[in-house]
C-alpha cells in the first residue's frame, strides 16, 4: 500500500492523497475513507471532495486544528479494510441511452476510427459497467474509467460550442456524459433522455463519485417515452447491484 | 420586493454559496468578496450569510417597494439615493419609490446591496446564489436584468438610520494588492527557483479576470518537470500553474477539481482583496505560516462581532427613548459608554 500524504490546501483545506495513479483499488479508498469521514466527523468538516486519488477536506481551523484532523483522519485509515472491489453503497445506475443518428453524430466516425460497424461499438460501448473516478467540470460531469481500446477516438480538432444536456461521448479511451448544455470536444456517440443533474429536488444528481455508470441501448421511441415520464418526474432509473452488472 | 431599473454589468444574487454539493461537481458560487458582503448584510441588522446583490465595475439602480434598510459596501460606485449622494459602508432607511443609482467602480471592482431581510430568492441546493453556468439560483439562475421584482425577507425591527461604521473597518482598495499563501498542496512540483519567481515578482492582472478565477501576467513559473497532474480537488484561492507558468486564482466559481499543480493557495483573510483587483492591477505574494493564516481568519470573525457591536450600539437608541430624554448604552470597540442627552428647546 502506499504511504497516505497529508497536503495543504489554505488554512481550511486538508489534501488526503492515498496515491498516485489512477487505479480503481486507490479509488475505492478514496470514496471508502471520504464516506467515512462525512459519517464520523460531519460536525467537525465542511465538506469533502473525493478524486481521483487524494481527497480534500474542507474544514474550521478554529474548531479543530489540522494537526488533530490528520490524527483523527489516520484512525479511520487504520481500521478500513486493505482492498476491497468498491465503496460500501456503492451502486450501478443505468443509463437508458440512444445511440446513433441526430443523437450520437460521431458514431460513424468513432466506429470507422476503429474499423468497427456501429453496432460493434454500441455492443462494446454498452457491455461494461463504468467506475465514476470523481465528478467535475461541470455539475454531475462523471469521469469514467474502464472503457475498451477498441472504441477509443480522439476529441473533435475544433470542439462544439454547444453540447445537449444528455448527449453520451467519447475522447481517448475516456467515456462520459454531459450533464448540462457546454461547449466540449468530445465524440458524441448517443443521448439519455434521463435528466442527470436536476438542482429542484432533494437529491440533485442521479449518481455520486464510486458508483458505476452502464449504459443501455434504446430506441428512438423508448427515449420519446422515458423523456415524457422524466418530465413528468415519474421516471425511475434502474440501479443494479455491481455483480449483475456488465455481462 | 425592489425593481430593477438598470442591470449594470453582471449584477447577481448571491450568498455564501452552496458546499453540500462540491463533490458533484458543483461549484460553490457565492460572494466574490465575502467582508464587504457581511458587512453590508451587518448594517442592515441582517446574518452576515443573508443575500445580497454583487455588482460588477459597472453598478445597477433599484428602485424600493417598501420601508427597508439598505446598504452598500465594497467598491465605491458612487451610490446616490433620488440623486443625493450616499456614504458607500453605512446603512440608510428607505421608502416605497425611493431610487437607488450607482455607476461605474472608482475604487475597488464589486460593490454588494444588502437590504434589511435579505433578498428572498428560492434555495435552490442549499443556497441562494446565483450559478449562471448552471442556470440556479438568484433570478432564473441569470444575471438581474431590467424590470426584475426581487423579493425581500421581512425586515428585522430596527431602530431609526442612518447607520454609519466607523471607518477602522473601511477597507482601502489599491492597484497594488498584496496577497498571503500558504505554500502547496502541489508546491513539491515547482524548481525552487520557480517558488522565488512566485514569491518575488509582480503579477499583472490580465482582463481574463472573472467570478471563476482570475488569470495573471508575470515572470514564468517554472515547474520541476511538467504542469499536469492527475486530476484532484479545487478550492477558492487555489493558485493553479499551467504549463505555460502563468498564475490563475480561483474564485467563488472555480471548478471542483483541475489538473494543474497548485504551487499555492491565497489565505482566507486577504481572498477578498483580489475580488476587489480590476485587470492591470498588479498583484505581490508572499508566503506565510499556518499558524499566521489561521490567526488572520480569527481576526477576521473577531473584526465582524466588533462591527456587529458598533452597528447595534448605534440602534440602542431608540429603546430608551423617553419624551426630551434619551439614554444610549454603546460598545464601541469592546469599550462600553453609558451617553445621556437632554434636547432642550
Amino acid at each position: 500500500m502506499e504511504k497516505i500524504r497529508f497536503l495543504i490546501q489554505g488554512e481550511t483545506g486538508l489534501v488526503v492523497e492515498l496515491g498516485n495513479k489512477i487505479d480503481p483499488k486507490v479509488n475505492t479508498r478514496v470514496q471508502e475513507l471520504s464516506q467515512l469521514i462525512q459519517t464520523k466527523y460531519s460536525h467537525l468538516i465542511e465538506t469533502v471532495i473525493p478524486t481521483y486519488c487524494s481527497l480534500l477536506v474542507f474544514f474550521d481551523p478554529l474548531q479543530i486544528a489540522r494537526n488533530e484532523l490528520i490524527n483523527r483522519i489516520k484512525d479511520i485509515v487504520a481500521t478500513m479494510p486493505e482492498e476491497q472491489s468498491e465503496a460500501t453503497g456503492s451502486k450501478t445506475v443505468v443509463v437508458p441511452t440512444l445511440y446513433g443518428g441526430e443523437a450520437g453524430p460521431d458514431i460513424e466516425a468513432v466506429a470507422k476510427h476503429n474499423n468497427l460497424d456501429i453496432e460493434e461499438v454500441i455492443h462494446i460501448h454498452s457491455s461494461v459497467a463504468y467506475r465514476i473516478y470523481m465528478l467535475g467540470f461541470t455539475p454531475g460531469f462523471p469521469y469514467l474509467g474502464g472503457m475498451s481500446e477498441k472504441i477509443a477516438a480522439p476529441r473533435l480538432n475544433t470542439p462544439r460550442t454547444k453540447i445537449p444536456a444528455g448527449s453520451v461521448g467519447i475522447a481517448g479511451t475516456q467515456t462520459g456524459l454531459y450533464p448540462i448544455e457546454s461547449p466540449g470536444g468530445w465524440q458524441l456517440i448517443g443521448r439519455t433522455p434521463l435528466k442527470v443533474f436536476n438542482p429542484s429536488v432533494q437529491q440533485p444528481f442521479l449518481y455520486a463519485a464510486g458508483d458505476f455508470l452502464q449504459f443501455e441501448p434504446i430506441s428512438a421511441l423508448e427515449y420519446v417515452h422515458i423523456q415524457q415520464e422524466v418530465a413528468q418526474g415519474r421516471f425511475c432509473p434502474q440501479t443494479i447491484s455491481k455483480k449483475e452488472a456488465g455481462k | 420586493m425592489i425593481t430593477v431599473l438598470k442591470p449594470g454589468l453582471l449584477s447577481t444574487v448571491q450568498d455564501e454559496g452552496r458546499q453540500n454539493f462540491l463533490a458533484f461537481g458543483m461549484p460553490r458560487a457565492g460572494v466574490m468578496d465575502r467582508y464587504a458582503a457581511r458587512i453590508a448584510n451587518l448594517l442592515c441588522g441582517n446574518p452576515l450569510s443573508a443575500a445580497v446583490i454583487e455588482m460588477t465595475l459597472i453598478g445597477a439602480s433599484f428602485r424600493f417597494e417598501q420601508n427597508c434598510r439598505i446598504s452598500v459596501c465594497g467598491a465605491n460606485m458612487n451610490p446616490q439615493i433620488n440623486g443625493s449622494i450616499i456614504e458607500n459602508w453605512s446603512a440608510i432607511d428607505v421608502s416605497p419609490g425611493d431610487i437607488l443609482e450607482t455607476g461605474y467602480a472608482k475604487t475597488g471592482c464589486r460593490g454588494y446591496l444588502a437590504v434589511s431581510g435579505g433578498f428572498n430568492v428560492p434555495i435552490i441546493m442549499g443556497s441562494r446564489a446565483t450559478y449562471i453556468r448552471a442556470g440556479i439560483g438568484g433570478v432564473e439562475g441569470r444575471q438581474l436584468k431590467i424590470g426584475d421584482l426581487i423579493p425581500q425577507g421581512e425586515s428585522p425591527p430596527l431602530s431609526a438610520g442612518p447607520v454609519h461604521l466607523d471607518a477602522s473597518y473601511i477597507p482601502e482598495y489599491h492597484e497594488k494588492i498584496d496577497l498571503r499563501v500558504l505554500l502547496g498542496p502541489q508546491d513539491d512540483l515547482f524548481l525552487p527557483e520557480g517558488i522565488e519567481t512566485f514569491l518575488q515578482s509582480k503579477y499583472q492582472v490580465t482582463d481574463d479576470a472573472d467570478r471563476m478565477g482570475y488569470r495573471l501576467e508575470g515572470p514564468v513559473i517554472k515547474h520541476l518537470d511538467k504542469a499536469d497532474i492527475i486530476s484532484d480537488a479545487l478550492g477558492r484561492g487555489a493558485v493553479q500553474v499551467p504549463g505555460s507558468g502563468q498564475p490563475i486564482i480561483m474564485m467563488a466559481e472555480c471548478g471542483t477539481t483541475g489538473g494543474y499543480a497548485k504551487i499555492a493557495t491565497v489565505i482566507g483573510a486577504d481572498l477578498w482583496r483580489l475580488a476587489q483587483a480590476k485587470p492591470q492591477n498588479i498583484v505581490c505574494f508572499s508566503q506565510c505560516s499556518e499558524t499566521d493564516a489561521v490567526q488572520a481568519l480569527s481576526a477576521e470573525r473577531n473584526v465582524y462581532r466588533a462591527a456587529a457591536k458598533c452597528v447595534a450600539a448605534g440602534q440602542k437608541e431608540v429603546l430608551t427613548t423617553s419624551a426630551g430624554r434619551r439614554k444610549l448604552s454603546m460598545e464601541i470597540l469592546g469599550e462600553k459608554y453609558l451617553i445621556e442627552i437632554e434636547e432642550v428647546q
